[in-house]
């Protein structure tokens, strides 16, 4: 298991350290400010903070001493006349993913936002642009659309260790696109996904993938929790196949994480329908499958089975060796050291929080 | 010469700023100029199409400016141009 968890919270970047068998903090940066991804660069370590400013705007932030000393970079921006639609001028309105462009483009570093742009950086993160290829698909002005936010957004960017041209990412809402030569070209990867909010519920766009994941030791292993179930792809996006439980919890949700050591082991955070956006019967419960999401088992111990109202938001599971990690919209946080066989609390009076992730 | 005046919010991330006269004659070459002292504060107070930030106002002589969108308000000579943020959130 990696020994660090940076948290992206409503209120500030926070990274806890595993030590003698304890999470401690290690790290308060921007505290007070919304911040929607921490993000840690495992190729070089260097930490990364999306500022949401309610005042100020979408700020960028890299820190290359874990987080004692920052530099503001300049924040991904859409060029002048980008217009999400007719007469409405883009604008960066939140960094919603980041992703490293691989070992092969080790200055090359990946984000996402909303209103639906993908950006790229050949500078190791000093200047960012817009991906036209992508923002230019004749799909997006009329059929990607707000999902979670009021606009467009990209919070998922997959790329693929063995070819890192090869990339997938997820938007909500519009799907799955999938890029085999770095970007230059995009197809859409929606076939099997349901979409039961939209007239035709097998319509080629619109459809709302919560968050898109890879099993690390298997890319061509996709797993979303989208808004209408849990899919999972074994061909790498080319057909997708509904996982989620017809009854049961493991259904609706935000997040979902797969084990590194087993592309058939995930977890997914379930929540009430899109109705409420609750626990389920006030209670709160990970599910685990470990056959490819042909079964799934709940896991509850220690985790609060009464009057508890969280929900885990889609960037905020996270699992490394037989660890996993979630922060709730309540900021609840918890731990487990055993592949969620029983539960820990780090934190109960955190921010809302956005992102988890373990690093080194 | 007009004086550009700055919120203390905006302290926390531009340590050095005060108050600056300013040459420009419209707003937006008013804040070109504030860029130049203080690299970076322009991406706080507008957007990157060069609109007011949603939660950003800008006051002259103690009126708030009309157009968000292209910065055309008028101001004089002596003119005090005010840039507050907005009391929201929580």
């Amino acid at each position: 298991m990696k020994s660090t968890i940076l948290l992206g919270t409503r209120k500030g970047f926070i990274a806890y350290h595993f030590q003698n068998g304890q999470w401690k903090t290690e790290n308060l940066s921007f505290e007070g400010v919304p911040v929607s991804i921490a993000y840690a660069d495992p190729r070089n370590g260097t930490w990364w903070a999306c500022l949401d400013h309610g005042h100020w705007g979408v700020k960028l932030h890299r820190s290359k001493d874990r987080g004692a000393t920052w530099e503001e970079v300049a924040a991904p921006a859409y060029p002048e006349g980008a217009e999400v639609k007719d007469g409405q001028p883009a604008t960066t309105r939140y960094i919603w993913s980041m992703a490293h462009g691989g070992k092969s483009f080790p200055s090359k570093i990946w984000a996402g936002t909303d209103p639906g742009g993908l950006f790229v950086s050949e500078d190791e993160g000093t200047s960012f642009q817009l991906v036209e290829s992508l923002w230019n698909h004749p799909t997006r002005k009329e059929g990607w659309f707000g999902g979670g936010r009021d606009l467009p957004g990209i919070h998922s960017i997959i790329v693929d260790p063995r070819d890192e041209n090869h990339i997938h990412i997820g938007i909500s809402c519009a799907g799955v696109f999938e890029t085999a030569d770095g970007g230059k070209t995009w197809a859409v990867r929606n076939k099997g996904l349901r979409a039961d909010f939209l007239p035709d519920p097998y319509a080629e766009m619109g459809h709302d993938p919560h968050i898109l994941v890879a099993a690390p030791g298997d890319p061509d292993n996709l797993w979303q929790q989208n808004h209408c179930g849990i899919f999972r792809s074994v061909n790498g996006a080319q057909s997708w196949d509904d996982i989620g439980e017809p009854e049961g919890p493991a259904r609706f949700g935000f997040a979902i994480t797969v084990a590194e050591d087993n592309p058939d082991q995930a977890w997914v955070a379930p929540a009430n329908s899109d109705m409420t956006r609750t626990a389920i019967k006030g209670a709160l419960c990970i599910c685990r499958t470990d056959d490819g999401g042909k079964t799934w088992r709940e896991q509850r111990k220690g985790l609060p089975q009464e009057n508890c109202f969280d929900i885990v938001y889609r960037h905020a599971l996270a699992s490394s060796g037989n660890g996993v990690a979630f922060g709730t919209t309540t900021g609840n946080f918890f731990f487990s050291p055993d592949k969620g066989e029983s539960w820990q609390v780090i934190n109960n009076y955190l921010p809302m929080v956005y992102s988890v992730q373990f690093v080194d | 010469m007009p004086t550009v005046k700055f919120t203390y919010a905006l302290k926390r991330f531009f340590p050095g700023l005060q108050q600056t006269a300013a040459q420009g004659d419209t707003l937006a070459a008013v804040l070109e100029e504030m860029e130049s002292s203080y690299p970076g504060v322009r991406s706080y107070v507008l957007d990157e199409q060069g609109k007011l930030r949603q939660h950003v106002n800008i006051f002259i002589d103690g009126t708030m400016i009309k157009d968000r969108t292209t910065l055309s308000d008028p101001f004089s000579e002596n003119s005090e141009i005010y840039i507050m943020q907005a009391l929201s959130g929580g």
